[in-house]
């Protein structure tokens, strides 16, 4: 097991940058998850930990070893892909066997280390079988299984739960997280989809246009997203936004928003006179009658335990709320919003940046 | 104009029984949405209705019309499949021109223009008809099969898991749009899928399918608050309903037969135990943003609530468990009520 090291990596295809001067690490023993859109370079990364991509620029290293320039054989990790990459003429138990039989390991071992992946993995019923006829989660798990036998020193996983159905993709979700909390191994983990990420990670690195826009734990990048960009992505739904326009200062406690004064974490820093936009998360937000900022409720989702409001405010900004499904909402009607001020937050519009709050004294810790 | 009636169904695939006395009714300009795992029969009673499938026994009526023995072009329904299946070869609009094109409708040009750019405004695809179907995003390319479905008017729309392919940012867009779509132009939709949030948010009525059978038919409302079985009631809700064998609940009031008590997190009040008589401990407590889950073990059952942040519980802390509407199941699973 080890930690692995990114410094200044940088990748270009030509004209085009897809890994931008990113550095990062991954503690030792961590579930680290590279998040964010397609054409994000997350998979860019990734291939070049794994050596399958030679970066321009920068540095890799796993453990305390520079593997920057070696070969991707030559490095003790196991990649398992979208695509279930099995040989489907050759049963589970040879399909899991077959990257230590091609380093010569001794039959004993070989079965050895075979029999336990598969009782990690709870397929030992299948060992015998072809791996033409098992469904998309097991042949998953197969694939897993051919990369936990060679006990490397990291796992890197590119979207393994992308091919399978919603369902399974939630409980392989729970069994990826399961099995980390067993094996303990380092562990980055490439997905687009903030659900996995926010189940599974310990850190989170959220990547946009070939650079890390913020790194954190699930929890962090949550409460106190460091961009618009981070904001809208993570949740669902995601964060609502109020564009208005003001100059704030450090020690103010409110912001006045379509002629409302709303409370907010004490401002750590200031802004000329700009646009503005405040954040606020779907569970944050209270429908209340008489409250100042009135808002034409849209449209109700039911989702049984809560339902979740669509809303648009009197200056047009559309806002979604989650409250309890058992309080009765007029689509077409009027209502006004009260905000649960202690996690709001406000963004510069322009450079889409978070100002500091005084909900960023805490620090990257919950 | 459209309503369809199945009544006693049956599809056998071998040794198999795919559907089974299938009895189910969706009235002009419902949306009914079946739910159900892997296997339930969702997926062969559209094929049945579609004419994709001939059932063994019973018949299939389409606005008033017996189509059981009717091959599918003669019924007037239009499919969406799972994966998009789109012309690669073809722009969008001639993907979505096409169904009306085709040699036994020969709709006149301009009619063709007329209907395809309305379902491409409908669904925000409009500044995309001149691409290639294969220059699109997934949730367009999905967009476009909906669309080449929505341009004719059939009787009634099948629709089987169209959004399952789509990551959970477009799958939630387009549950929106959808649900918008059907409103807007009053079509009958049936519907298939497992999964539970679209079924509550997009249905006007949920059939819950268990091994063939129709287990229950409802609003969404109706069948999360008021399930006629354990089945029914483990189908929806997130986090899903807490099981508790009846012997750790001696003080709720229980009809006799009760085996199990079915309790949903907002009707589960945990707190603090203060003076000692604490019936479960706090597990562990998982963070997953917006929502936090509270595990607390009573005995050796593990219950899952929703807690606030700032609830103050720590993992290890003694807690008391109050039931404020809990739910009674017999052995077998059927639901027992107090009379």
């Amino acid at each position: 097991m080890a930690e692995i090291r990114v410094e200044n990596l940088h990748k270009s295809f030509g004209a085009f940058a897809a890994v931008r001067d990113s550095t990062f690490s991954v503690p030792d023993g961590d579930f680290f998850c590279l998040l964010g859109p397609s054409g994000c370079g997350k998979t860019t990364t990734l291939r070049m930990i794994a050596g399958l991509e030679l970066p321009t620029s920068g540095r890799i290293l796993l453990g305390s070893e520079d593997v920057t320039f070696k070969r991707a054989s030559q490095r003790d990790i196991a990649f398992v892909f979208q695509l279930f990459a099995l040989y489907p003429h050759m049963n589970v138990r040879t399909n899991i066997a077959y990257p230590l039989r091609s380093q010569g390991m001794l039959r004993d071992e070989v079965s050895r280390r075979v029999d336990e992946a598969a009782r990690i993995l709870r397929i030992t019923h299948l060992l015998d079988r072809s791996v033409s006829g098992l469904s998309s989660g097991d042949r998953q798990r197969v694939a897993l299984g051919r990369a936990i036998v060679r006990e490397p020193m990291a796992f890197l996983l590119d979207e393994p739960l992308g091919a399978l159905d919603a369902e399974f993709r939630d409980v392989m979700c729970g069994e990826l997280r399961a099995l980390h909390d067993r094996l303990k191994a380092t562990t980055v983990y490439v997905t687009h989809d903030q659900l996995e990420a926010m189940a599974m990670a310990d850190t989170i690195a959220l990547m946009n246009h070939g650079m890390v826009e913020q790194l954190g734990t699930p929890q962090d990048i949550y409460d106190r997203p460091a961009s618009l960009f981070v904001a809208d992505f993570i949740g669902s739904p995601p964060m609502s936004f109020l564009p208005f326009r003001g100059r704030v200062a450090p020690g103010d406690r409110t912001v006045r928003l379509d002629g409302v004064d709303i409370a907010l974490p004490e401002l750590r820093e200031g802004t000329q006179d700009t646009e503005l936009v405040l954040g606020v998360r779907p569970e944050h937000i209270e429908l209340s009658g008489d409250a100042h900022l009135r808002a034409e409720i849209i449209d109700a989702e039911y989702m049984g335990t809560t339902q979740i409001v669509t809303l648009n405010t009197a200056a047009g900004a559309s806002v979604k709320a989650r409250i309890a499904a058992d309080i009765s909402v007029t689509p077409g009607g009027q209502t006004g919003l009260t905000f649960r001020p202690e996690l709001l937050s406000l963004f510069e519009r322009a450079s889409g940046r978070a100002l500091r709050t005084a909900l960023h004294d805490r620090g990257a810790r919950g | 104009m459209a309503e369809l009636l199945l009544s006693g169904v049956t599809k056998r695939f071998g040794a198999t029984v795919a559907v089974e006395e299938l009895d189910l009714r969706v009235g002009n300009g419902e949306f009914l949405v079946l739910l159900g795992p892997t296997g339930a029969g969702k997926t062969t009673t559209l094929r049945l209705v579609a004419g994709l499938e001939k059932p063994d026994a019973g018949t299939v009526r389409l606005a008033g019309r017996d189509v059981t023995r009717d091959p599918p072009a003669a019924r007037d329904t239009a499919f969406v499949f799972q994966q998009y299946s789109l012309y690669p070869h073809l722009t969008v609009y001639d993907n979505l021109a096409f169904p009306l094109r085709s040699p036994a409708r020969r709709e006149p040009e301009d009619r063709v223009r007329t209907r395809v750019d309305e379902i491409a405004r409908l669904l925000h695809i409009e500044d995309k008809l001149g691409n290639r179907a294969t220059q699109l995003s997934g949730g367009q390319m999905q967009r476009v099969a909906i669309g080449r479905a929505l341009v004719r008017r059939p009787a009634i729309y099948l629709m089987d898991e169209p959004l399952s392919s789509l990551d959970a940012k477009l799958r939630a867009e387009l549950r929106v749009e959808l649900k918008r779509l059907q409103r807007q132009l009053g079509t009958t939709i049936l519907y298939v899928t497992h999964d539970q949030t679209e079924a509550m948010t997009m249905a006007t009525h949920i059939g819950v399918l268990d091994q063939g059978r129709m287990v229950q038919i409802g609003s969404p409302r109706e069948i999360y608050a008021d399930p006629v079985n354990a089945y029914v009631a483990a189908r929806l809700g997130s986090p899903a309903i807490n099981f508790l064998p009846r012997s750790l609940c001696p003080d709720v009031v229980a009809p006799t037969e009760t085996a199990t008590i079915g309790v949903r997190t907002e009707h589960v009040r945990i707190r603090k135990s203060v003076n000692g008589g604490a019936v479960g401990r706090v597990k562990w407590i998982e963070h997953l943003g917006d929502q936090n889950h509270l595990h607390v073990m009573i005995a050796d059952t593990e219950v899952v609530t929703l807690c606030d942040r700032n609830a103050g519980l720590a993992v290890g802390d003694a807690v008391d468990v109050d039931l404020t509407a809990p739910l009674f199941f017999a052995a077998g699973g059927e639901r027992l009520r107090l009379c």
